[in-house]
């Protein structure tokens, strides 16, 4: 039962996937179409899995006030905040104080739960009633403040103003730089790659040499542009083909692996 | 309002830069905001896709329910088991279906589209002709040969099961100068693109934050 029946469900579903691609029948796209709902709904349940493992790992580094603790303290916040205005949206042209104020109520309260089921056990009754208190306060101020609401069955929280914003000013600025932070090392890298030792490392210094000029201005500039689009489509390209393929067929390896329940992985112990 | 915004903006990117000088507070403060925004945000975003739009709006408020959906929420809930240890093997069964569909999904999909269609693409229309006048274009032909070898001779190159000796030696030889090639190009178009991104970030410190730039 707990071993045996996931290899059997593996069977059935890889076969009937396979099966399917060669049954051009209606009903067949229809059994398809519903495992890939059903792949998806589970997927959201997995995320959830993550973010409660996310909550775990920072709490109990904030419990054991090792060294950089005040850093997941950081993330818990962020996600709790980025969290709280995507299930809200907050009216036009009204004030602002009781929408921060409630969701200041709400942190408090949320890591006063979170210290009662997992901090130590000394005031553990304590830390739940403090918490269960302030979540009282935080339904009253959901409750009687009308400038703002819960939204967990429209997406208007995808469009709240503080969601766009930490979206804008917060989440593309931070990932932008961390990829452009990369120009710096890989520069340095590339200064250790490009040096013509040997032909197979002059043949990657030329093609990433080409590649890398192709947009610059001048007399060589369509002449290197044209040559930069032949290597990318021809040699590049054939390359590149070779490594499809094989990975093609490492995958099909793999999911026959699965299938047939050599591969069993993705079980776990126990 | 927008001048907040981007001042923080601002402070963000010359944190994640502060690391070239060496890690710091500042660094990892940004490092750990980043987590907590980008996992909350996709998050909201997946629940929005697919428990709102694809099960809320699909089998609870559409005029036709595709009560079908349900079973998979209830193996999505099912998924959260792993929670608990003493019935956490239920979890298996979600992520069985999920393995399985998947791997015979990608099994024929990949077959397809990375073996054969990529083999179906190398081997024919090797001679090109010029549409205008009927005559062979000794370019492109040229061009589909030189992509039959290195296909090949990189297939060869990957084919672990013989020795590369002699002709095979040779081949697999020729297939890392075209292999050399391709990394070399990926290389390449990897530093421009971060480089580009620097450049968008320099010109958002320069230009919206600092106005020296118009």
């Amino acid at each position: 039962m707990k071993r045996q029946l996931p290899l059997i469900l593996v069977f059935v579903f890889g076969t009937l996937m396979v099966i399917q691609y060669f049954v051009p029948h209606e009903n067949s796209e229809i059994v398809k179409g519903f495992l890939l709902d059903w792949i998806v709904i589970i997927g959201i349940f997995a995320l959830a899995l993550g973010l409660w493992s996310l909550v775990q790992v920072s709490v109990a580094k904030i419990n054991s006030r090792k060294e950089n603790w005040e850093y997941p303290l950081v993330t818990l916040i962020s996600l709790t905040v980025m969290i709280f205005f995507g299930f809200t949206s907050h009216a036009e042209n009204a004030s602002w104080w009781g929408y921060f104020l409630a969701i200041t109520v709400f942190l408090v309260a949320l890591w006063m739960f979170l210290q009662g089921f997992m901090g130590q056990a000394a005031n553990r009754n304590m830390k739940l009633l403090g918490g269960l208190g302030l979540l009282i306060v935080f339904s009253l101020l959901a409750i009687f403040d009308n400038s703002w609401e819960f939204k967990f069955y429209t997406a208007e929280g995808l469009t709240n103003q503080m969601f766009v914003h930490f979206f804008d000013y917060i989440m593309i600025p931070l990932q932008a730089t961390m990829f452009a932070l990369l120009a710096f090392f890989i520069t340095s890298a590339s200064y250790r790659a490009f040096r013509a030792r040997n032909l197979l490392a002059t043949l990657l210094l030329i093609s990433a040499l080409i590649v890398m000029l192709r947009f610059t201005p001048g007399p060589w500039g369509e002449y290197l542009a044209k040559t930069s689009a032949w290597v990318m489509n021809v040699p590049n390209l054939a390359a590149q083909r070779a490594i499809v393929i094989g990975i093609g067929l490492g995958i099909v390896a793999t999911a026959l692996k699965v299938i047939l329940g050599i591969e069993r992985g993705y079980m776990g112990k126990g | 309002m927008e001048m907040i915004s981007i001042w923080i903006a601002a402070i963000l990117t010359l944190g994640i830069f502060s690391f070239l000088y060496k890690d710091n507070p500042l660094y990892k403060a940004c490092e750990a905001l980043f987590v907590g925004v980008s996992a909350a945000y996709w998050a909201i975003v997946f629940y929005f896709d697919n428990i709102y739009k694809k099960f809320y709006e699909g089998a609870v408020t559409a005029d036709e329910p595709d009560y079908f959906l349900w079973i998979g929420a209830i193996l999505g809930l099912l998924f959260l088991t792993r929670l608990i240890p003493k019935i956490g093997w239920v979890s298996r069964w979600p992520m069985a279906l999920i393995v399985g569909a998947t791997a015979g999904l990608w099994m024929v999909g990949y077959f397809v589209s990375n073996a054969m269609n990529q083999i179906g693409s190398t081997i024919s229309g090797i001679i090109v002709y010029d549409t205008a006048t009927g005559f062979v274009a000794w370019g492109e032909t040229f061009g589909s040969l030189v992509i039959l070898v290195g296909v090949l001779s990189g297939l060869v190159y990957f084919f672990f099961s013989k020795e590369h000796k002699g002709v095979f030696g040779a081949t697999a030889k020729v297939g890392t100068w075209f292999l050399m090639v391709t990394f070399g190009a990926s290389f390449g178009y990897t530093v421009m693109s971060r480089m580009s991104l620097l450049i968008g970030r320099v010109d958002f410190l320069l230009g919206d934050w600092l106005g020296i730039l118009r």
